[in-house]
């Protein structure tokens, strides 16, 4: 006889079995869609983790884009699905001054504080990738005169400015070679777009990938504020006792060996 | 004609409301309409009022994240529709996808493959267990766990912003329910389903059964999405009163013999 309770127990069974097949599947795919940590926010995003929770996903950056720049992940783009993102070399972020895209998220996932400045809307504000120049196919390394990056950065002579060197090779020709500065750089990738070599020599990394991090036990002494880290840091006296004995009477020590 | 017109009136009604939607948020895209922008998910009707999928909200909340007062209002105004309305009026008569699964049960309708499989081996509290999965796995993983995979986000967003390899889930979901599952996916599985099931549990329109008309020829329980809802068919005049019941009308508009028709709740529980 089948009793309603086996038939119960089953159907539990198989509930909790479904379930936990249908979750493992569905971490997966979650662990494995979360995992690209290489695609470019839009700007005043916040950190990826938090976006990821916080975006809803609703695609009104997108809309309010007026270049286009900013798209949703479709199916097949392998990045968290339904979230903005841009790719600088197709389309880069022409750094609005209204910033159009940002006071329209309704879910706080774009954060109007962070590309604001007095209250104000401040596109330089922005921090949505670095720029990473590789120096052994970038043209201006060889000694080519090229600054196409240099002059299509919006913030030119801030976030990336040339640097001045002799050619050796020559002579007589100098390097004009574009040097990042990672304060000022806003990620908006208009030198990854301008690139003129075949696959762009200078490109939009997310911060958290192109960056270092030095750690709290650096301090830069020559300089004011960071020098103000240690400035309610006390200073402490130890003192280690010293040994009395004569360092060579270690080598008379028999203690220890002779016991037995 | 007008009387092909006139069985098919909620559906013509549906389709239009669910097409026209979506049409005005392609238009709030791509020709910068001010009536709907945004998708499904999170939208801004006439540039003032905010509405927001509370589902995904509440998946937010699960990750931990922090709820603009935004979404909150949003999700709000939205529950408050559905809880009135009855909640799985989204199913029927929003959600694109409906478009999608009603078109592979039609067809299933018309091969006859509800002859061959009378009975589905599956269980439609299932789509509770997914409800409950997900907010799980919104928790541990910090991320809106359903929104990742939705097939309904991927849809409307698809139909909005560019749909990629979209289509293939799309055309998953019309196999599954035309050959695995009749009703499979919105009857079974959908989360989001299961969500408004529950907000809707006690909204104001409902479909009456008039007992004494009917005539048992059980076309209404042939049609119905959810055809467990209509238990009280041919047995005792009733309101359909589970949640799980979409208000599409298919069930109203195949009846010939007036016995099911909409009408104003008049009691609170249902009495199965």
């Amino acid at each position: 006889m089948i009793s309603d309770r086996r038939k119960f127990i089953l159907g539990s069974a198989r509930a909790v079995g479904l379930m936990a097949l249908g979750g493992l599947v569905w971490s997966a795919y979650i662990d494995e869609a979360t995992a690209s940590k290489l695609l470019l926010r839009p700007p005043g995003a916040l950190s990826e983790n938090d976006f990821l929770k916080t975006c809803i996903k609703c695609g009104m950056c997108v809309e309010a884009c007026p270049y286009e720049t900013l798209v949703l992940a479709t199916p097949g783009d392998n990045k968290p699905l339904g979230t903005p993102f841009f790719e600088p070399r197709k389309v880069p972020c022409y750094m609005c001054p209204d910033i159009p895209c940002v006071p329209v998220c309704p879910s706080g996932a774009l954060d109007i504080k962070s590309v604001s400045k007095n209250d104000k809307l401040d596109i330089d504000m922005a921090k949505m990738g670095l720029a990473v120049i590789d120096a052994k196919n970038c043209i201006a390394f060889w000694g080519i005169q090229c600054d196409a990056c240099y002059r299509a950065c919006p913030l030119l002579d801030k976030a990336i400015y040339l640097e001045y060197s002799k050619n050796e090779r020559t002579g007589k020709h100098a390097f004009l070679k574009p040097v990042v500065d990672s304060d000022f750089c806003t990620g908006c990738g208009l030198c990854e777009r301008a690139c003129v070599t075949k696959k762009a020599a200078i490109f939009v990394l997310p911060r958290e990938i192109a960056l270092g991090e030095v750690g709290g036990h650096y301090v830069k002494g020559w300089e004011k504020a960071d020098e103000s880290q240690v400035d309610s840091s006390k200073s402490q006296i130890t003192t280690t006792k010293i040994s009395k004995e004569k360092p060579v009477d270690s080598l008379n020590d028999m203690k220890g060996l002779l016991d037995d | 004609m007008t009387k092909f017109l006139f069985k098919h009136r909620f559906l013509i009604a549906r389709r239009i409301i669910q097409i026209s939607l979506m049409l005005l948020y392609v238009g709030g895209n791509i020709w910068g309409w001010m009536i709907l922008q945004g998708n499904l998910s999170a939208s801004l009707f006439l540039k003032a009022i905010p509405l927001s999928d509370p589902f995904a909200a509440l998946q937010m909340f699960f990750a931990g994240a922090v709820i603009s007062a935004n979404i909150i209002v949003g999700a709000f105004i939205v529950t408050l529709f559905y809880f009135a309305v009855g909640g799985r009026v989204f199913c029927s008569w929003v959600c694109p996808v409906n478009i999608i699964t009603d078109m592979a049960n039609y067809l299933r309708r018309k091969l006859g493959l509800n002859q061959i499989e009378k009975k589905q081996p599956a269980s439609r509290n299932m789509r509770y267990y997914v409800l409950v999965l997900s907010l799980i796995l919104s928790y541990i993983f910090g991320v809106t766990a359903f929104e990742l995979v939705s097939p309904i986000s991927v849809t409307h967003r698809g139909i909005i912003f560019g749909l990629g390899f979209g289509w293939a889930m799309m055309l998953v979901i019309f196999l599954f329910d035309l050959l695995i599952l009749k009703n499979g996916w919105c009857g079974y599985i959908c989360p989001l389903g299961g969500f408004y099931s529950v907000v809707g549990k006690f909204s104001l329109i409902r479909v009456n059964h008039d007992e004494p008309k009917c005539t048992v020829c059980m076309k209404c329980k042939e049609v119905c999405p959810e055809s467990q809802v209509l238990w009280m068919v041919g047995k005792q005049s009733l309101q359909v009163l589970s949640g799980e019941c979409t208000n599409c009308g298919r069930c109203v508009e195949v009846c010939d013999d007036d016995a099911l028709n909409f009408s104003l709740r008049t009691q609170i529980g249902d009495k199965k």
